[in-house]
């Protein structure tokens, strides 16, 4: 790892600012990815700005009919999370299948967002549901939010802070894994929410992770297996590679999101 | 840069440099070489300990990020005389061989049952265990040894 120099500022103002004052500065949140990067020498800061010292990105709350997680959340608090639980259960699920446990107590859901992996959990829930991202400069759609394989709309000098969750009438995840990694091969994330129904795809999309506007106007017209039953993928739409295929990601897809609903429906 | 905090129960200040990780810290400042590191990629676990009761890689955590927690390594749980009850299960049940991972287990055990309780079923073991590799025993007798050490620890506690 090359050196480099080290901030944990007390409040969110504090960090934006030392964020903008210093080039090749970056934010460190619970660093399960930017460290293995760093110690790749893929990723070569010159100042980490630690957020863990801020506490008002580490809380999770109910608002106005939204579940507001705060960026600094690890994931094995969502998992835990009562508030989560009963907002939006299938959500707490989510996060308790990301990585093992050691992983689970120092990842965050706002490090997993702003680095968008095409293969996370966390985007296709966000994107299912319709999240809005709170940001230290604005407020951001889901859809404008994410912008292909590891980009998200976030500049070099702003910060993730919230994530505003719509109460779902019903939610469902299912991934298939990885046999090695444990990461999605095909994750889909189903929701239903006053804004209608959204199907979003993580882990198959060769742009990262996208929505299937067929499988929700169906899903619209009738919430069940059955209305999804014979819609196909594009299969230009995914990503190839040692791990599977474009073909076998398109199959997985549909089976998955046949499981999501059936979670959602249940 | 200066970090203070707490090891095995005893108060630490050490200078180092910001890219310093805490397994480094462990190892290499303080001699506590118990916790290894055998990927130094987030994936194996023998570098797992604890911060403020969780376990975590000390591997992909910098040792600045821990500043004025509690850490607890695989030292501070038992004395040679007096294993911790989840040591005492490993070597009854001959959970290790070439005992490289062994630290990371343990410590990785114990976390279980603080989070999971006392009785523990196989398949939450196995599924509980996922960050931590073995590339000797084939985990069978470590799921068991992590089984016992679970209610032996309910009886040590009582
Ligand atoms: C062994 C292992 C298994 C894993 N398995 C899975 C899995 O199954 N599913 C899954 O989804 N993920 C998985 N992950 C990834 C894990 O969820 C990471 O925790 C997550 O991707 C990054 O979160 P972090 O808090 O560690 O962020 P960091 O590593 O600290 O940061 C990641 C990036 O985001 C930026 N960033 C972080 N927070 C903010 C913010 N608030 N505002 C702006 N930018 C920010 C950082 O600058 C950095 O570029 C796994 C990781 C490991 C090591
Ligand atoms: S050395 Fe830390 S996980 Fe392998
Ligand atoms: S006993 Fe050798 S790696 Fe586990």
């Amino acid at each position: 790892m090359y050196s480099f120099d080290y901030q944990r500022p007390p409040t969110i103002e504090e960090a934006a600012t030392a964020l903008a004052s210093s080039p090749d500065a970056k934010v460190l949140a619970g660093g399960q990815t930017l460290l293995p990067t760093m110690k790749q020498r893929l990723a070569r800061p010159s100042v980490l700005i630690d957020l863990g010292g801020i506490a008002g990105l580490q809380s999770i709350s109910r608002k106005d009919g939204m579940l507001v997680i705060g960026a600094m959340v690890t994931h094995h608090a969502v998992a835990n999370s009562q508030e989560v639980k009963s907002a939006i259960p299938h959500l707490a699920d989510v996060a308790e299948n990301i990585g093992d446990p050691q992983v689970r107590n120092r990842g965050t859901i706002g490090g997993s967002l702003a680095n968008n992996d095409p293969a996370a959990d966390y985007p296709a829930a966000a994107l299912a549901l319709g999240a809005t991202f709170k940001t230290s400069q604005r407020t951001l759609s889901a859809e404008d939010f994410f912008q292909g394989l590891f980009t998200t709309a976030l500049k070099e000098n702003e910060i993730l802070t919230e994530i505003h969750f719509p109460i779902p009438k019903r939610f469902g995840y299912a991934r298939f894994s990885n046999p090695a990694s444990r990461f999605a091969l095909a994750g889909v994330a189903v929701a239903e929410t006053a804004a209608g129904v959204r199907v979003a795809v993580t882990g198959a999309g060769a742009d990262g992770v996208f929505r299937v506007p067929a499988m929700e106007a169906a899903l619209s017209k009738s919430f069940a297996v059955s209305a999804i039953a014979g819609i196909a993928i594009d299969v230009k739409l995914l990503g190839s590679d040692i791990h599977a295929g474009a073909d076998y990601r398109a199959q997985l897809i549909k089976v998955m999101a046949r499981d999501a609903v059936t979670m959602a429906a249940s | 840069m200066k970090v203070t905090l707490t090891v095995n129960g005893q108060s630490v200040i050490e200078d180092i440099e910001p890219r310093t990780l805490l397994v480094q810290l462990l190892r290499d400042r303080l001699q506590l070489t118990g916790t290894h590191v055998g990927c130094d990629t987030s994936q194996c676990g023998a570098c797992v300990v604890h911060v403020d009761g969780r376990a975590i890689k000390s591997c992909t955590a910098l040792a600045v990020s821990c500043e004025g927690t509690k850490v607890i390594t695989i030292e501070g749980i038992g004395t040679e005389d007096h294993l911790h009850p989840m040591q005492e299960a490993f070597r009854e049940h001959h959970a290790l061989q070439c005992g490289y991972c062994t630290p990371g287990m343990i410590m990785s055990s114990i976390d279980i049952v603080n989070r999971k309780g006392h009785k523990l079923d196989e398949h939450t073991i196995r599924e509980e265990l996922e960050g931590n590799i073995c590339r000797c025993t084939g985990y069978h007798k470590i799921v068991k040894a992590v089984g016992a050490g679970a209610a032996a620890m309910a009886k040590s506690s009582a």
